[in-house]
C-alpha cells in the first residue's frame, strides 16, 4: 500500500472572529498548510473540504484558484476532519493524487446546537418535548460510567483544569484563560453531572493538511509525518449512542472502540507505543471514557491517572496538549484537522511552550460524533 | 382532574386515555422500537423498568424544536435518562423527578403520563414520562 505522508500544516485560530467569512478562514489555513509545505496550489491534484454550516465547502476554490481539480465536500458530523483527511489520504493511496489536501472549517453560532429533529430521521415530539439535545447523551453516559467505574466529579474537573491549562499556553486557542478545579465544580451544571466548565462550545475556525505521497515528501519537508492509520466506523447496534429515543438491551462497544482497534492493526502500533494523543473531549466526560475506549487504560483506572498528572504535558500519555475542543471550542468542519496539526507539530518539536520533551515519536488523534461515528488515526515521525 | 383539554404530543406514542398507559413501540424479530417503527408488529411496552443512567436539563432548551410554553426565566429543570424495560428494550424518557439526588441507577421506574407544556388555547399537551414507583422509598 502506498504510505501517505503529511508535509504541511495550517491553521486559523478557533475562536470568533465577527463578520469575517468562513471560507475566508479555510482559504487562509489551506495557504498556511502550503506555505509550510513550501508549495502552491496549482501542485495540489484534489481536495477534501469539509464544513457544517458552509452548505459548498468546495467554493473554496473560489479563493485558492480555479485548477480544474476535483474538490469534494466533507460533512459527517463531529468526524468530518477525521473523514477529510481519510479520504484524502484514500486519494494518494488509489492514485488518484501525488498531492492532496484535507481542509476543515466552520462558522457556528453561539449556544446548543439546535435544529429541527427530522434532520436525524427523529419524531417532531423528540424536539418538542426537549429531549433532542445532544449533550443529553453526554450527561447520560458518563453518569452511568462513574457508577460502574468508580469516577469522580473532581477527575471530570482536574481534565477540564487540565485542558484550560494547555490553552493558557496556546497562543492560538480560544480559552487562553487557565480555571482551577473548584471554579469548573462549582460553575453551573448544565447536564448532570456536567458543568459549564467542563463543556466545549461551537465556535469559529479552520484547519488545513498537504498530504502526499510518501516516496515525494522530500520535496516539500525534511520532517514528514507519516500517516500510518486512518480509520473511520460508524455505530453497531447497540452501542449507546447520542439521540437514541430507544436502545437494544444487548449493549455493543462504542464506534470508538471498533476505529481504534482498526487503527492500531492497520499501524502495526499498539497503546503502549503512544506519545501524545488528541481525544474528543466535548467535555470531560468524554475525555475520561475516551482514555479507556480508545485502548489507553482500562475502565477506571482514569481516576488514579488523572490523580498522577499521567495526562499533563510531562505526564506518560499528555492528551489535548493545545487544549483540546475545552479550550478551542468546536468548529466541526476543521476540529479533528485541528488535532492532526497539533500532532504534527509535537512530532515536528515546533509545538513551542507546550511541547512535550523526549522527542515524540508515535500521535494519535480520535474523534467521535453524532450519530454514532468516530474516527482515529495514528501517526509518526 | 384538569378542567382542560388534554391531548396527546403525537399519536400512536402511547395508548390514551386509558387508566393504565403503556408506550407503543413495534417488534423486528428479536428486537423492540420505540417509537413503533411503519410496517413493524405494534407491540405495548412494559409500564416498569429499572433506571439505567440519566442527566438532566437546567437550562431551556432551543426552541424551537422545544415548545414548553415557559421561558428562559420560568423554566423547570427536569431529569431524562434510559429505564430498561425487562426483556424488551431501553427507552429514554423525561423523569417525573427533577432531582438528580433523588435518582438512583438501578431504582424501578413506572410510566406515567404528564402534561408538558399549555397551548395559547388551553390545551395541556400530554407527554410521556418515568418517575419512580410511587410507595417505595429509595
Amino acid at each position: 500500500m502506498t504510505d501517505v505522508a503529511i508535509v504541511g500544516v495550517g491553521l486559523h485560530p478557533f475562536g470568533r472572529h465577527g463578520d469575517k467569512l468562513c471560507l475566508q478562514m479555510g482559504a487562509e489555513a489551506a495557504r498556511a498548510a502550503l506555505a509550510d509545505a513550501a508549495t502552491e496550489w496549482s501542485h495540489v491534484q484534489c481536495a477534501y473540504v469539509g464544513s457544517y454550516e458552509v452548505s459548498n465547502p468546495d467554493a473554496i476554490v473560489g479563493w485558492m484558484g480555479l485548477t480544474g481539480i476535483p474538490v469534494r465536500g466533507v460533512f459527517n458530523g463531529c468526524a468530518t476532519g477525521g473523514t477529510s483527511l481519510q479520504m484524502a489520504a484514500q486519494a494518494i493511496r488509489h492514485g488518484e493524487a501525488d498531492v492532496a489536501m484535507a481542509i476543515g472549517m466552520d462558522k457556528h453560532p453561539r449556544g446548543a446546537f439546535a435544529a429541527d429533529p427530522s434532520v436525524l430521521g427523529l419524531p417532531a415530539w423528540y424536539g418538542q418535548t426537549g429531549m433532542f439535545l445532544t449533550t443529553h447523551f453526554f450527561g447520560t453516559k458518563i453518569n452511568r460510567y462513574m457508577h460502574d467505574h468508580g469516577i469522580s466529579v473532581e477527575t471530570l474537573a482536574r481534565i477540564a483544569a487540565k485542558n484550560f491549562s494547555n490553552g493558557a499556553i496556546n497562543p492560538q486557542a480560544w480559552r487562553r484563560k487557565a480555571v482551577g478545579v473548584e471554579e469548573i465544580l462549582n460553575s453551573d451544571v448544565l447536564n448532570y453531572p456536567l458543568t459549564r466548565y467542563m463543556y466545549c462550545g461551537p465556535d469559529e475556525g479552520a484547519a488545513a493538511l498537504v498530504l502526499c505521497r510518501a516516496d515525494i515528501a522530500d520535496q516539500f519537508t525534511s520532517t514528514p509525518v507519516y500517516l500510518r492509520a486512518a480509520e473511520l466506523r460508524s455505530r453497531r447496534d447497540g452501542a449507546f449512542e447520542v439521540q437514541s429515543p430507544s436502545l437494544p438491551l444487548q449493549s455493543a462497544p462504542s464506534p470508538t472502540v471498533d476505529a481504534s482497534q482498526a487503527a492500531y492493526e492497520t499501524a502495526g502500533i499498539g497503546p503502549e507505543d503512544v506519545d501524545v494523543a488528541q481525544l474528543q473531549d466535548t467535555d470531560a466526560g468524554s475525555e475520561c471514557i475516551h482514555m479507556a475506549e480508545n485502548g489507553f487504560c482500562a475502565d477506571g483506572e482514569q481516576e488514579k491517572w488523572i490523580a498522577d498528572g499521567d495526562t499533563e504535558i510531562g505526564g506518560r500519555l499528555p492528551i489535548n496538549t493545545d487544549g483540546g475542543l475545552i479550550a478551542n471550542g468546536e468548529p466541526i468542519g476543521a476540529s479533528g484537522l485541528r488535532q492532526v496539526y497539533e500532532i504534527v507539530l509535537q512530532l515536528q518539536g515546533r509545538a513551542g511552550e507546550r511541547q512535550v520533551q523526549n522527542d515524540p515519536r508515535v500521535g494519535y488523534t480520535h474523534l467521535y460524533g453524532a450519530p454514532g461515528a468516530s474516527a482515529v488515526s495514528i501517526l509518526s515521525t | 382532574m384538569s378542567a382542560n383539554k388534554q391531548q396527546p404530543v403525537a399519536e400512536g406514542l402511547f395508548t390514551w386515555p386509558s387508566d393504565e398507559p403503556a408506550l407503543i413501540g413495534s417488534r423486528h424479530g428479536d428486537g423492540f422500537s420505540f417509537p413503533a417503527r411503519p410496517g413493524e408488529e405494534q407491540v405495548l411496552l412494559k409500564r416498569r423498568g429499572t433506571l439505567w443512567g440519566f442527566t438532566t436539563q437546567q437550562f431551556r432548551p432551543p426552541s424551537p424544536p422545544y415548545d414548553g410554553d415557559d421561558t428562559a426565566e420560568s423554566f423547570q429543570p427536569y431529569a431524562l435518562g434510559y429505564v430498561e424495560l425487562p426483556g424488551q428494550l431501553m427507552v429514554q424518557a423525561r423523569f417525573t423527578e427533577a432531582d438528580p439526588d433523588k435518582l438512583t441507577i438501578g431504582q424501578e421506574m413506572e410510566l406515567k403520563i404528564v402534561p408538558y407544556t399549555t397551548r395559547p388555547d388551553g390545551t395541556e399537551v400530554l407527554t410521556f414520562a418515568f418517575g419512580p414507583v410511587e410507595g417505595e422509598q429509595l
